[in-house]
């Protein structure tokens, strides 16, 4: 269940409708019986928290449809990406990914920090809604990066030899993927000049 | 039962264990035979865990072979019997195979429980059972760390707590109207189907199991989940349906009455003559409705932690896993420990998507001994003895255990043996210990011995050569059958020994 402070979500989500279609916060709440969920739109993200208890099915498609990877995906999509894709807890300081140590997977971040360390040289933050992991998959090579949790870190994952028949089926969410990338290149190559 | 005949009454223990399934078993023997004082308490009457009730229909998903190519009594036919726990003696060795009564290697529930209750017996394990787990506190202060357990028969407490209470307690989502579907737990007697239509929502083993008894019995079944569910076979793992239930594929291939679909539940609701179950296809996201007599959802189980995630205790996932150390403490409160299936908590690298066994006995029965041998050392100044190896022995001992290794079969990339080289102490081996645990600790020059599978079909040994400081993995070939004590594998592994041990390949 997802709770913080206050649970934020993107304005974009309300327009369209999406807790509309699957209601999940307020049911959950009032299932549950014990606790208040205030439900605040705000384009403001930090508030997102994931409790130290269980997140359903449910409650990671609600959390995956505020990402831009799984923007344009349906309820049953998501739901569907959801249970696809297994849940991953790292305790602070765990590795997720290791350099140059074959068979890895490709993760996103539901909730945490990940610092991405190339020869014990810390590179880049990686927060949530964030991926990892698709550049080694996509090449069939090992990581060329480890990847640390700079605090608890809540992903879903997928194994390597699911995520070619994964993209195939969501073109979207390779769209999308395909898009982050080429920020990523072009802050890279924006560096390097 | 008198009070005073039951072992363990309320009061002070160093460790105490809570359950008596495989893995509370397997830990109060190992706590024995470590001479560390315990206390093992259990809900239930008897033991055997969830072996006391499931699975319901069949038989086990877990084979134990009685004619393997090893002797029934060996450390080695362990890899060929999934079922059996562990112990040092010869009698008590591979005892699944004196409870099956020649039908399948699969045994069944009965005999599952009889091995084990025959375990219990003969190893002496006592149990308080019947004494139920209710609340924790915690104190961390200047007498420790100190654990309170209120129980149906008075207080406990202890520095170390193992919990092996399974993943054991029915998980429903909160799909609307679910009051109208029962869980798997509740499943009844299989003639009590006959003629119904069902829908079984899940499409895990507990949802393929339950089509495969029922087939016989009910008019129809439709399954549904919102992914597409895969075999064993396919993923070349314990992931996805065991073949043990792949009748409902081909049923469903062939027309026959099961449907296999995926689409997300919306809802279920009671018409005239039955419920209707309104679901979303998941590629389309059309909607599709079915009238059915009842529904069941297998949808799994889930930890029963009780109040440790208010003490702090972070879990994770649909079944509520604690989050743990390669070690199998509690990654946020240290002195709680878990053995059985809960150690499937502690995911190891899932190389190629493979996860570890832990699930299972195979698996877990490992993890128990590694768990016990570690707190032995950590906390109760326990010292065990690293056997030396001689440099000319070397790369047959590691080619031996990659070919029979028990551990390493059923824990692949998970389990490693390790042999570390020094220039004061030789070349001594370590034993098992988790691969993570290996791989994120530094140490001295060593080798860690692994076997792995690609999720492709291949299964081949893996070294990892940890030298000054960095480790590098090396896999070796697979082979058509398994062996791995041939001369390509001596002189490659010969290879990469002189890198830590010059002189290894000479021998």
């Amino acid at each position: 269940m997802w709770f913080g402070p206050m649970l934020t979500v993107e304005p974009s989500r309300v327009k369209t409708g999406l807790f509309g279609q699957t209601g999940l916060f307020g049911q959950k709440a009032c299932r549950a019986g014990s606790r208040r969920v205030t439900i605040n739109a705000t384009s403001r993200l930090p508030g997102w928290r994931c409790i130290d208890h269980m997140a359903t099915r449910d409650e990671i498609a609600d959390a995956l449809a505020g990402m831009t990877l799984f923007a344009d995906l349906t309820t049953p999509q998501l739901l569907g990406v959801a249970s696809r894709f297994e849940e991953a807890f790292f305790p602070e300081g765990a590795r997720v990914l290791r350099q140059g140590l074959s068979g890895s997977a490709f993760y996103v971040i539901l909730d945490g920090d990940a610092a991405i360390v190339v020869d014990g040289q810390q590179r880049a933050v990686l927060g949530r809604g964030e991926f990892f992991g698709e550049v080694s998959l996509l090449l069939g090579e090992p990581p060329t990066a480890d990847v640390v949790a700079l605090r608890p870190l809540r992903c879903i994952m997928l194994p390597g030899s699911s995520i070619e028949a994964f993209l195939i089926e969501h073109p979207r969410v390779t769209y999308r993927m395909l898009q982050a990338e080429s920020r990523r290149l072009r802050n890279a190559n924006r560096a390097r000049n | 039962m008198a009070d005073q005949e039951r072992p363990f009454p309320p009061g002070a223990y160093p460790v105490i264990v809570i359950g008596s399934g495989p893995g509370g078993l397997q830990v109060a023997y190992e706590l024995a035979r470590e001479g560390i004082g315990h206390a093992v308490l259990s809900a239930d009457e008897g033991p055997g865990g969830m072996f006391r009730r499931w699975p319901f229909f069949q038989r086990l998903l877990s084979w134990t072979k009685p004619y393997a190519p090893a002797d029934r009594r060996s450390r080695a036919f362990e890899r060929w019997d999934w079922n059996s726990l562990l112990a040092v003696e010869p009698e008590l060795r591979g005892l699944q195979t004196e409870f099956m009564d020649g039908t399948s290697d699969f045994p069944s529930r009965p005999e599952m429980e009889a091995s084990l209750t025959a375990f219990a017996e003969r190893a002496g394990i006592a149990v308080r059972y019947g004494c139920r787990w209710e609340s924790t506190r915690h104190e961390d202060g200047a007498a420790g760390n100190r654990f309170t357990l209120v129980t149906s028969d008075g207080e406990y407490t202890c520095e170390h707590l193992i919990l092996a209470v399974g993943i054991a307690q029915p998980y429903t989502p909160a799909t609307p109207g679910i009051e109208h579907a029962v869980h798997y737990a509740d499943t009844r007697a299989a003639e009590t189907y006959a003629g119904k239509r069902l829908f079984i929502l899940g499409k895990q083993n507990s949802g393929f199991e339950l089509t495969s008894g029922l087939l016989q019995w009910a008019s129809r079944i439709t399954l549904a989940s919102p992914s597409p569910a895969k075999t064993s076979i396919e993923t070349r793992s314990l992931v996805g349906v065991r073949a043990r239930y792949v009748q409902p594929f081909e049923d469903s291939a062939l027309g026959g009455g099961v449907d296999i679909l995926s689409a997300s539940i919306a809802g279920i609701s009671q018409v005239p003559g039955g419920l209707r179950v309104d679901l979303k296809r998941s590629d389309t996201g059309m909607p599709v409705s079915i009238e059915v007599d009842e529904v069941i959802a297998a949808t799994g189980f889930s930890c029963p932690l009780q109040d440790l995630p208010a003490l702090g205790v972070a879990t994770f996932g649909q079944s509520k896993l604690p989050a743990q150390t390669a070690f199998w403490e509690s990654a946020t409160v240290p002195g709680i420990h878990f053995a059985g299936t809960i150690t499937s908590g502690a995911p190891g690298l899932k190389k190629h998507g493979i996860p570890s066994y832990s699930g299972a006995v195979q698996g877990h029965r490992y993890n128990s001994q590694i768990l016990v041998r570690r707190l032995a050392e950590e906390a109760f100044g326990v010292v065990h003895e690293h056997p030396s190896i001689a440099l000319g022995d070397l790369t047959d001992h590691l080619l031996a255990e990659a070919t029979n290794g028990p551990e390493l079969w059923h824990q692949k990339a998970y389990l490693a043996t390790v042999v570390t080289v020094t220039p004061d102490d030789g070349i001594r081996n370590r034993g098992v210990e988790p691969l993570t645990n290996f791989l994120d600790s530094n140490g001295p020059d060593a080798i860690a011995m692994t076997i792995e599978a690609d999720g492709l079909g291949a299964i081949y040994p893996v070294a990892y050569v940890r030298r000054a400081g960095k480790v590098e993995e090396h896999a070796l070939e697979p082979h058509p059958f398994h062996d791995f004590e041939g001369t390509p594998y001596r002189r490659h592994l010969g290879a990469l020994l002189d890198l830590i041990a010059p002189g290894a390949s000479a021998t």
